[in-house]
């Protein structure tokens, strides 16, 4: 049970949603954009968070686009996990995906909920890191769209008011062969160790991305760079890449800093296998 | 069209093929409408956290844990709680499998593997478990479950979840695009 109350809010348009946050923010009722609402209202229920008033994007036709246009594939951010992998219209988002809590939750959690939620692993992120991907922002100056990577550092960072509508990948980005792994410490279904995504592009180079590594989901220049050393042999390659990380090794009771290395060397060894050896 | 509720008010819900009208707060689960107001407790709750699945309830047919959802959220949306199902093969199979021991965990159970033999009546073994992942069972009678599962899909018992040996600590995935 929630112990506290706050007011719901569910629009039907971009500028509806945006209008309304503006509203409710200047009357400082606290506004929170609300997706499947997963995290929202289990850390409600605890009083780690205390929303005045949610606004539910789940009513805007945009934001629950899923399918082509355009030589891109276009995603709204109020799609769930389950949708998205049922659609079986990007692989590799699906499976990675289809790892994050259990089906059912996945049945509610939507991308941009997970993309922005405060839990630090937001798995979803790592095939958007890898593609070709672009990211639909609303704000009070109307549809702007930018390199998801410009908005996505480790989480969905937006200025205030401003609401993720929609992520479109370049169609070829989803048809690239890629190797998915998410390591935990017991069970199937747990925080990750390790979620590792890689791809091999049409160039035969190969781009990656790791959650549960570091404080935050990453994909590297540096680490690439080691992986597609093609002077290197596999082993060394691997080497220079673990040598490259961005930050520190996240040290917990999922796993020690010198396991979570452990399992990284064996997923890249893993990863390079199934993508076909050494470019 | 802008929806808003501020504050306590009726909501009608369609819950079991019923127009039911419910007088909710904004911040109320579906789980404790159902309970407390419609008297529905087939829909249990566990750790009201999202991870046992004891409160399992199907939104337009998919498997939603209602503690994880307002209760303003499934207006307009088919609810069907364990209350709704009559007579369903999946069902039937949980008797004759006595797949139930305290059966605390048995209406969250019988509405997934529902959900998954109307969605996904030739459902693979991954499919299965993926989806029954959900639910915690805590006297742990795994097996007879995936015995009912495996009875109404028309798989093996030997192939059904839990019947044989736990499944592995997932390891590595290779995806194999287009």
């Amino acid at each position: 049970v929630i112990g506290f109350d706050f007011e719901y809010y569910k629009p039907g348009s971009i500028e509806e949603a945006v209008r309304t946050f503006a509203h409710l923010d200047a009357e400082g009722r606290n506004p929170f954009y609300y997706g499947g609402g997963t995290e929202i209202i289990t850390m409600a229920r605890m009083n780690n968070v205390v929303p005045g008033a949610v606004i539910d994007l789940k009513g805007i036709p945009e934001c629950r686009a899923l399918g082509h246009g355009d030589g891109r594939l276009i995603i709204g951010a109020g799609a769930t996990l389950a949708e998205i992998h049922e659609s079986g219209l990007f692989p590799l988002l699906g499976r990675a995906g289809g790892r994050v809590a259990d089906h059912s939750v996945q049945v509610k959690v939507t991308l941009g909920g997970n993309l922005a939620g405060t839990i630090v692993y937001r798995e979803a992120s790592l095939p958007l890191l890898v593609a070709d991907c672009e990211a639909v922002v609303a704000g009070a100056g109307g549809l702007r769209v930018v390199p998801f990577q410009d908005v996505f550092g480790g989480r969905l960072n937006l200025p205030r008011g401003d609401f993720l509508v929609q992520v479109n990948i370049a169609r070829e980005s989803t048809c690239l062969p890629g190797f998915h792994a998410k390591k935990t410490r017991l069970e199937k279904i747990g925080y990750p160790v390790l979620a590792a995504v890689m791809v091999r592009d049409r160039q035969g180079r190969y781009r990656a991305a790791f959650s549960g590594l570091c404080s935050s989901p990453f994909r590297s220049v540096e680490l690439e760079a080691a992986l597609n050393d093609a002077r290197l042999e596999p082993i060394r390659r691997i080497d220079l890449a673990i040598a490259s990380l961005p930050a520190p090794v996240l040290d917990d009771t999922e796993a020690s800093a010198g396991y979570r290395l452990f399992v990284l060397r064996n997923t890249l060894e893993e990863a390079l296998d199934a993508l076909g050896g050494v470019a | 069209m802008l929806f808003e509720m501020r504050g306590p008010g009726a909501l009608e819900l369609d819950v079991n093929g019923e127009k039911r009208t419910v007088l909710a707060r904004p911040a109320d689960t579906l789980l404790h409408v159902l309970r407390s107001q419609l008297g529905l407790t087939g829909a249990k709750p566990g750790c009201e956290n999202g991870d046992c699945g004891a409160c399992t309830v199907l939104i337009e047919g998919w498997p939603v844990k209602s503690c994880l959802i307002l209760a303003v959220e499934a207006v307009g949306r088919q609810v069907t709680t364990v209350e709704g199902l009559r007579d369903t093969p999946i069902q039937r199979a949980f008797v004759q499998k006595q797949a139930f021991n305290c059966g605390y965990c048995t209406s969250g159970f019988i509405i997934v593997c529902h959900s998954l033999a109307t969605i996904h009546p030739n459902a693979d073994q991954e499919t299965v478990d993926h989806w029954l992942q959900s639910n915690i069972c805590r006297c742990t009678g795994y097996r007879e479950i995936g015995e009912a599962v495996g009875l109404v899909l028309g798989t093996p018992a030997s192939e059904a979840p839990g019947a044989g040996a736990p499944s592995p600590v997932d390891g590595a995935q290779e995806s194999t695009l287009c």
